[in-house]
């Protein structure tokens, strides 16, 4: 979404300038600070000891990696040390006026989270295997509505209606695949439906020029409005014959399957998640390889110029929109065709926006989305990971995670980042 | 390829845009379009280009009559334009841009950048455009983006060139670079039409010159016309084109500017350490291409800038760091660049757009509330003063054309106890009999004794206007010189040279 501030002093619009003062943030130095001093005032704070185990493997692994257990506080410190190194690392390019790289970050992220789990794992053990695959199955939805809004908003259609997508993309497919029997048949559903909802908000976004951000919200309240009463009309009644889904089974890839760490996670999923990866890359590839995408990235960018050149901007934007819808419809399905087998109220839970915040902290690009999705729904996981193992920090405290973690993303570490255009402008001929 | 508008005619609910008009343009030939701003000219464009539908007369292309649903057809057909806001995508390279709606595919629709490339360096090097096909174009000078425009429309082997007001936003050289490039482009055989208000490059270039007015063809010119014939049938009466002003009568040093820097909120420098006075009773004139600094510089004399530094007084009162209400009750009189965003809130009366800068106190408020038989009563006098032509004073001042809005803004900056006037682009965008009213009254307030600072990229207007002139250029001062030099010299110094003679 974008909704430019107009800022009182004119901002510099192209043309020579003498030359730029660096203007280094801040941000993440605080950032960096405060997660540290975290870490340790609950390490010299917490009284448990004993040693932490980190399992790599899963059970039916052929190849079983050996078990990691180390001493739980002396790590967790060894790590907040690192942390602690990094930080100040920070602190010195800050004050050379550079601003932190992007591997300095990520070995913040990942030396800090193996310190909080080695504490708040202190006497048992982390599944590995099990945290990492649940979040993906949790991102599953959330990258699949990234795609979709990554797509809508490169077109200039702002889609705040990913979780309306969603929600009716599980509707259809529970119903559809409980009629039929075939978890297909639910997939193509999901897909029809998500598109059909894109389309409600073109009709409004783009022929009659309504505000974008409101259509959207709008539509997801009618889809939980009308998938809410018609499960408690129709589908509640009806259980056994209309909201009992078929699953799609688990296809383990032979050999990538059997890899160790990565098989597991990545390898032994259902069909559904191999067509994401798919997804991905093709959004990719289409998005900056093909004349369909430049089309759509002008479309996005500058749709005057793009009709001055004969490209049909409003054609194109709702083609665009309605494949978006399409894709996020599959996310969808992923509720009710793999996850739980029967649809239930709200069951999205506001996916769609959290996918929203992807598509804004990926920066609109499909893989940067794609791996923000991820990072989100680690954080789920992680909330749930840490209630099995009787972390001591309160459940109702870790329920927050996943959304304190976005906002953190979106407002903290995404820094400047530039939307295309015109996205959410209604294009409109003099 | 010979092109003939016939009668075409484009109505706008009850405002006729273009009223029958015809025109014929040549192979080889360079066709000039000559009409004051609003005067129809871009309308006939959009309709030859296929952006708008006429609703009579026709276009016909070597005898064929053409039927333009859209940008598409007009360019399948063999007609390019050049427009006035260039069509580009910021944030694409050049090949893509040239390429895009155009493109050559490979295997499943994947784009065959290489041909593109290619195609983008040929046609560069067969006119002499040195364009880099890799370079993003919002990287690039104006004039560069200019000539990617062009190789746009000739990679589609248009054979009719619409060049909409290309000079806008070029520097003289630029401007100079740009006659030679259409001369080059006639020699090849396309037939060119060159939509423009200004007189001096219709008659570098052109081979007929069709002037229109009010929407109407008034008359065909021969290049050899003077200037002050071309301006009277562009405006329908003689205009006065020099601005009369006698000696200036200088006072003390009024307003001083001292190492000013202006950095924006990304750490970019606009203003690099600039230093001038002005005095009582003298105008100096800013001259530079847009996006030098100017905007930086108006903008910090009025407080508007956050990140300032140096110094600025006026008659001994130090003002960088007051509220921008400060400044203005320091008597600091500003006519903004862009009047509509800027200048006049659209959508209020010229009443109420004439008390904008003194919505405080008496005469207009008095205890918090309106004193509107005091506004109507001012406001009544001020569109008599300053020959507003609008049916009343409750008119919303978005409904005017651009002399009259502007001759509202200048009407309210002026009104009161003025100390210095800051003028930006006083004249862009208004019509030529506007100019000559506003020209006389901010020469009118130099004679009052007031320092005034005019800001414009039109050299013309600095020539006209200058007591003394300061050229910008990378958000530094090339020089300051005296208001007769040369055009070719301040020409220079807008590209940042400083020619010998001249001390900085």
């Amino acid at each position: 979404m974008s909704t430019t501030t107009a800022l009182s002093p004119t901002p510099h619009t192209g043309g020579p300038v003498v030359g730029t003062v660096k203007v280094a943030s801040r941000k993440t130095l605080v950032i960096f600070a405060v997660l540290t001093a975290g870490l340790a005032l609950i390490l010299a704070t917490s009284a448990e000891a004993g040693d932490t185990t980190f399992r790599l493997a899963a059970d039916s692994d052929f190849f079983q990696l050996p078990q990691l257990t180390v001493p739980s506080l002396p790590t967790a410190w060894v790590l907040a040390a690192v942390c602690a190194v990094l930080t100040a690392e920070s602190l010195r390019r800050y004050l050379t006026k550079r601003s932190t790289p992007g591997w300095v970050v990520v070995v913040f992220a990942v030396a800090w989270m193996a310190g909080f789990l080695t504490w708040a794992a202190a006497g048992g053990s982390v599944p590995v295997v099990g945290l990492l695959a649940g979040s993906l199955a949790l991102a599953v939805p959330l990258v699949f509505g990234a795609l979709g809004g990554v797509l809508g908003e490169r077109a200039g259609v702002v889609n705040i209606a990913i979780d309306g997508q969603l929600l009716l993309g599980a509707f259809a497919a529970a119903i559809v695949a409980s009629s039929t029997g075939s978890p297909w048949a639910g997939l193509v559903a999901a897909m029809l439906a998500g598109a059909l909802v894109a389309l409600v908000l073109g009709v409004f976004a783009i022929t009659y020029l309504v505000d974008q951000v409101i259509v959207g919200v709008v539509l997801n309240v009618l889809v939980i409005g009308l998938t809410s009463f018609l499960f408690s009309q129709v589908l509640a009644p009806n259980a056994a014959t209309l909201n009992s889904p078929p699953r799609f089974p688990r296809v383990p890839i032979p050999v990538l399957g059997e890899i160790p760490l990565v098989g597991p996670i990545f390898f032994r999923q259902t069909v559904v998640v191999y067509l994401l990866y798919i997804a991905v890359a093709l959004v990719t590839f289409a998005l900056y390889r093909t004349r369909w995408g430049l089309r759509v990235r002008a479309v996005g960018e500058h749709p005057k110029a793009a009709d001055t050149v004969g490209i049909k901007v409003n054609r194109t934007r709702y083609r665009t929109i309605l494949l978006a819808g399409a894709i996020a419809g599959m996310g969808g399905a992923f509720y009710t065709l793999v996850s739980v087998p029967q649809f239930n109220r709200e069951m999205t839970g506001g996916a769609g926006y959290i996918a929203l915040a992807a598509v804004i902290f990926g920066k609109w690009d499909p893989v940067r989305a794609t791996l923000a999705a991820l990072l989100f729904g680690f954080a789920s996981n992680l909330q749930g990971v840490l209630a099995v193992l009787g972390s001591p920090v309160p459940s109702q405290f870790m329920l927050m995670l996943p959304y304190v973690i976005t906002i953190f993303a979106v407002a903290g570490l995404v820094g400047r980042s530039r939307p295309p255009a015109a996205d959410g402008v209604p294009y409109q001929k003099e | 390829m010979k092109l003939v508008l016939r009668d075409i005619t484009k109505r706008f609910g009850s405002l006729v845009a273009n009223d029958r008009i015809s025109l014929e343009v040549l192979p080889g030939e360079v066709h000039c379009l000559l009409g004051e701003n609003g005067a129809g000219k871009s309308t006939l464009m959009n309709v030859l280009y296929g952006l708008y539908r006429a609703d009579e007369g026709e276009i016909v292309l070597d005898d064929v009559v053409q039927h333009f649903s859209g940008p598409g057809d007009a360019m399948a057909a063999g007609i390019g334009m050049v427009h006035q806001h260039f069509m580009l995508i910021p944030v694409f390279t050049v090949t893509e841009n040239v390429m895009l709606g155009n493109e050559a595919t490979g295997f499943a629709g994947t784009l065959d950048l290489d041909a593109a490339r290619e195609r983008v360096r040929e046609i560069s090097s067969r006119f002499g455009f040195h364009v880099d096909p890799d370079a993003i174009v919002e990287d690039l000078p104006v004039g560069v983006q200019q000539r990617v425009e062009i190789i746009k429309a000739l990679s589609r082997d248009a054979e009719v060139l619409v060049f909409d007001e290309p000079t806008a936003v070029l520097t003289p050289q630029e401007t100079d670079e740009l006659m030679d490039i259409m001369r080059q482009l006639k020699e090849a055989g396309k037939a060119i039409v060159f939509i423009t208000h200004k007189l001096r490059e219709v008659r570098a270039v052109a081979d007929r010159i069709t002037v229109i007015r009010r929407g109407a063809v008034v008359g065909e010119a021969e290049p050899t016309a003077t200037n002050a014939e071309l301006a009277a049938l562009m405006v329908g009466r003689p205009v006065e084109l020099t601005v009369h002003k006698d000696a200036p009568q200088l006072g003390d040093d009024a307003l001083v500017v001292r190492d000013l820097r202006v950095v924006d909120a990304l750490g970019q420098v606009h203003l690099d350490g600039i230093s001038f006075t002005i005095k009582a009773g003298e105008v100096l004139a800013v001259a530079g291409v847009q996006g030098n600094g100017q905007t930086q510089l108006t903008e910090a004399l009025l407080g508007l800038q956050d990140h300032v530094e140096g110094s600025i007084t006026l008659d001994g009162k130090e003002l960088v760091g007051r509220s921008v209400r400060k400044v203005l009750d320091a008597g600091v009189g500003f006519i903004p660049e862009d009047r509509q965003t800027d200048g006049l809130v659209g959508s209020f009366s010229i009443a109420e757009n004439l008390m904008l800068n003194r919505s405080f106190r008496s005469p207009f408020v008095r205890r918090g509330a309106l004193r509107r038989d005091a506004l109507e009563t001012f406001a009544e006098q001020k569109l008599q003063d300053y020959d507003v032509r609008a049916p009343d004073i409750h008119t919303h001042a978005g409904k005017l054309s651009g002399g009259n809005q502007q001759k509202v803004v200048v009407a309210r900056e002026l009104s009161r106890d003025l100390r210095l006037l800051v003028a930006a682009q006083p004249t862009r965008g208004v019509d030529v009999g506007s100019i000559e009213f506003i020209h006389k009254q901010v020469i009118a307030t130099r004679d009052s004794g007031i320092p005034v600072l005019v800001v414009s990229t039109e050299l013309d207007e600095v020539v006209a206007l200058a007591d003394r002139i300061m050229v910008l250029y990378r958000g530094q001062v090339v020089g300051i010189v005296p208001g007769d030099t040369p055009r070719e010299t301040l020409g220079l110094m807008m590209t940042g040279e400083r020619p010998k003679d001249v001390v900085a």
